[in-house]
């Protein structure tokens, strides 16, 4: 049994003891400051985006160097103390969810742009610096950093590096994965870290590509070479409505197969183009059963061109309704419901629960569907915005967390939802990653060989499992527990046999 | 449950996994002068083939491994649709091999590699084991990437059976330019109109002469080309002597490279970062990729390009190199090489697979 696995069982008076050493040895590489234990100090640290989920850590540990972190990685490593590092805390899976016994490694103080190029359009930040602070630096240059998902204005490249973030642009413009050269950190050990190249590939085995999206499980990243995006021109946007979303789906495959890649492609249900004109008035379409905003963005001719042929597709398709943004502002009002609609929704209930999956574009109107059926089976209501260019949708399900009934029916409801996607061809999480959220349903998705497959490769990285230990992969005896089994690329096992 | 030629390569395995003997996976052949010497007994892939799902309006295509190459772009240009990384297919090619050696053509600075494109696969490990990664959706986070870490593998961490692509439209329309210009003026050029958006596809630089291939909507190219002529004074090329240029670059049927393969000089494949000044090595050299691939047939001691390689922040593998395959990748950190030794172990506890075909050691 490793000292982690061992830690996770101390009892209070351990615990304290415990606490007493990191204290007294992360106290000496580090300034006072940098180091919080007194509860009313570690508060804010004790969840994520899911706030559901609390822990508190033995103690907050504040880096503002990379000299800092690797010293805190050795110390940590030599004494079996987990380590969970944590960006700007927005992540939605409790990927952030600090260990009882372990150190939570905030890196926001890593917050520096270290060198923008504009010519070789790159830019090497610290792993704190925000999303959106990247492409506000690079502005300047006629450039920005193009993933960008909604929490852009607070998450940080680091906790992108995570969990693979992808944003309403990542269709045309790719994910995380696809706008980073390399990025450098340690290994559990202290060791350092270099991970792809500011040349397209470096020698070996690819393994930028397992590090993106690892959330926080195989190595700590400190530091971050991205590409930066020549900014478009300008952009335009087409607000369709549909009369039911069997025809909204249809245009969406349309679009794709005239060949079109737009910059965005989102649809609101009725229930949640609802709740998002009730709160900014954009002249939404009450009656429509499916709202689509179709983008185009680039030079004035490609634009033209673009939205021409989009328009066409659409109306062809039979879009009830169609307006084309004539400026600016018409077209940050037409988004402005989709952007709103966590806060809309906040505005008709409670709380919501945002759910994350993907299923093939195809299926959206049988999970659609397939989620009317089970607001009755559940009693709660759900709305639901999709990223209908890449098939990731985000379930809003409504409830009041003030009742614990409730709370429970609602993470039901969650998890039918991902089962379903994976029963339909898809995957329990697009972007949000799997964190503590979604263990359970891992059970699901993958079978036990591959399970163990990924545990292998965890301990090739971080063989004393000191890295946010206990997130995304599940163990297998815990998907025992769970009792639920493999559902094999929408096949059930053993077809014949009855389900209960 | 697996069909007859899945079983057939699993038993396989497990067979070299119960007496530790090496195995070397192969499709069409076309790659076996690329990497490492070939070891083992052959473990045949051909017969593992077929295109299983294609789905056009998803832009989401799933082949067996031992699918020829021709047939999956075949199959996509019907639907407009292609292999946009532009994988050189060498005579042959399979799906496999194409994702195992991961290269890319002359459009990959502009639009991605290899991995960039892998959506998900199933593969045999070296117990024997059928396991799938990914899936058919790009937005997929759930667990580790593991299907991306196969692309470039050269086979080493197990047998790849099935693989899911995205596979997007191919542009609308394209034009070649050409200027004659410096390797300093040319790196320079390429990557300002990169930074200006014009809908720069790929890039060339040989002998004081620069090509670019612009490609996208018509606008775009017609505009774009027009810039290029106006501000620079580039020259258009004819539309098919640029198709011809291109392919040929491509599949490495250049002159360049037809002097390359028969030589006794080693072809080194060099990636740096793109606006590295010239490297000042000797031998007769090709620029693609807007300066991050440079092309040297040398004989130049190895040590030598690999430093200088180093020194720019980038590295040199020794690309064709008949007389001395034990020395194709650049060595690694102590801690890269750590991993890498652990991740084979945690694949392929056996050491069955591909021995020796990325390193010596491993």
């Amino acid at each position: 049994m490793s000292a982690v696995s061992l830690a996770a069982k101390f009892d209070d008076a351990q615990l304290r003891k415990r606490q007493e050493l990191v204290l007294a040895t992360l106290g000496a590489v580090l300034p006072p400051q940098a180091l919080l234990h007194r509860r009313e100090d570690t508060v804010p640290y004790e969840c994520d985006g899911l706030t559901a989920y609390r822990q508190a850590p033995l103690v907050v540990a504040l880096p503002q160097t990379e000299e800092q972190v690797a010293a805190i990685l050795r110390i940590c490593h030599h004494h079996g103390v987990p380590v969970v590092a944590r960006g700007a805390g927005t992540g939605l899976s409790g990927g952030a969810l600090p260990h009882r016994a372990g150190v939570t490694l905030s890196l926001a103080r890593l917050n520096r742009i270290r060198n923008i190029d504009p010519l070789a359009r790159t830019a090497v930040v610290e792993c704190g610096v925000r999303n959106l602070a990247i492409s506000e630096a690079a502005a300047a240059h006629g450039l920005y950093y193009a993933p960008d998902p909604s929490s852009q204005i607070a998450c940080t490249i680091g906790g992108n590096i995570a969990e693979n973030s992808g944003g309403v642009h990542c269709l045309k413009y790719g994910l995380t994965l696809h706008n980073v050269l390399c990025v450098k950190g340690f290994a559990g050990d202290g060791a350092p870290l270099e991970f792809g190249s500011a040349a397209l590939d470096a020698p070996g085995l690819d393994l930028l590509p397992l590090i993106v999206g690892s959330e926080g499980m195989l190595a700590v990243v400190t530091q971050v070479t991205v590409r930066l995006t020549p900014k478009p021109q300008l952009a335009r946007c087409i607000m369709a409505s549909f009369d039911s979303v069997e025809a909204a789906g249809a245009a969406v495959a349309s679009i794709i197969a005239a060949g079109i890649i737009p910059a965005g492609l989102e649809l609101m249900d009725k229930p949640m183009t609802a709740a998002v004109e009730d709160f900014v008035h954009a002249g939404y379409d009450l009656n429509a059963a499916a709202i689509l905003l179709c983008e185009s963005d680039g030079t004035a001719e490609e634009v033209a061109e673009e939205i021409e042929r989009m328009r066409a597709v659409l109306q062809d398709n039979g879009a009830a309704h169609l307006s084309i943004s004539r400026d600016e502002a018409q077209r940050l009002r037409f988004w402005s419901g989709r952007k709103n609609a966590f806060p809309a929704s906040g505005r008709i209930s409670p709380d919501y629960m945002c759910m994350d999956s993907t299923i093939p574009r195809r299926r959206l109107a049988e999970m659609l569907r397939a989620i009317a059926a089970m607001e009755g089976k559940y009693g709660l209501r759900c709305a639901n915005v999709f990223h209908a260019g890449d098939g990731n949708l985000h379930p809003l399900i409504l409830f009041d967390a003030n009742d614990p009934e409730q709370l429970h029916r609602c993470e039901l409801f969650g998890a039918d939802i991902l089962e379903t996607s994976v029963r339909l061809g898809g995957t329990v999480t697009g972007e949000h990653g799997v964190g503590v959220e979604k263990l359970n349903s891992m059970c699901v998705q993958f079978s036990a060989a591959e399970l163990e497959q990924m545990l292998a490769v965890k301990r090739a990285f971080d063989p004393s499992e000191i890295l946010n230990p206990g997130k995304a992969v599940p163990t297998l005896h815990r998907c025992a527990e769970y009792g639920k089994m493999h559902v094999h690329r929408g096949l059930m096992p053993y077809p014949d046999v009855p389900r209960f | 449950m697996p069909d007859a030629p899945l079983q057939r390569l699993v038993d396989q395995v497990r067979a070299a996994q119960a007496d530790g003997s090496a195995l070397c996976i192969r499709g069409s052949g076309s790659k076996d002068f690329y990497g490492g010497p070939l070891h083992g007994t052959r473990l045949d892939v051909t017969e593992l083939r077929g295109i299983g799902s294609y789905e056009p309006t998803e832009m989401v295509i799933t082949a067996r491994a031992g699918t020829p190459l021709s047939e999956l772009e075949d199959a996509l240009s019907a639907y407009g649709q292609g292999l946009v990384f532009e994988p050189p297919r060498f005579g042959g090619g399979t799906v496999g091999g194409m994702v195992a050696a991961g290269l890319a053509g002359p459009a990959r600075a502009s639009v991605g590699a290899v991995r960039d494109f892998v959506l998900g696969m199933s593969i045999i490990n070296g117990r024997g084991e059928i396991l799938q990664f990914g899936g058919q959706v790009m937005k997929n986070v759930a667990g580790y990437d593991l299907s991306r870490l196969f692309a470039g593998s050269m086979g080493i961490l197990g047998v790849i059976c099935e693989v899911s692509l995205k596979v997007p439209p191919i542009p609308v329309d394209q034009a070649s330019w050409e200027l004659p210009c410096s390797l300093e003026e040319a790196l320079r050029r390429s990557n300002q109109w990169v930074a200006a958006a014009l809908p720069v596809n790929a890039s060339a630089w040989e002998a004081g002469l620069l090509r670019v291939r612009l490609a996208g909507a018509r606008a775009a190219v017609t505009s774009g080309g027009a810039r290029l002529a106006r501000e620079f004074g580039a020259q258009s090329m004819e539309g098919s002597e640029a198709r011809q240029y291109w392919d040929d670059l491509r599949e490495q049927r250049a002159p360049f490279f037809a002097a390359a393969m028969s030589s006794a000089r080693t072809l080194w494949r060099i990636s740096v970062p793109a606006l590295t000044p010239d490297l000042d090595l000797p031998g007769a050299s090709l620029v693609e990729w807007h300066g991050a691939q440079r092309w040297l047939l040398s004989d130049a001691p190895p040590a030598l390009v690999r430093e200088r390689s180093v020194r720019a922040g980038g590295h040199a593998s020794a690309f064709h190199s008949p007389g001395a395959r034990d020395q194709f990748q650049s060595p690694l950190s102590a801690p890269l090489e750590r991993i890498h030794r652990s991740l084979k172990q945690s694949f392929d506890p056996s050491g069955i697979f591909n021995r020796g075909r990325l390193y010596p050691w491993l």
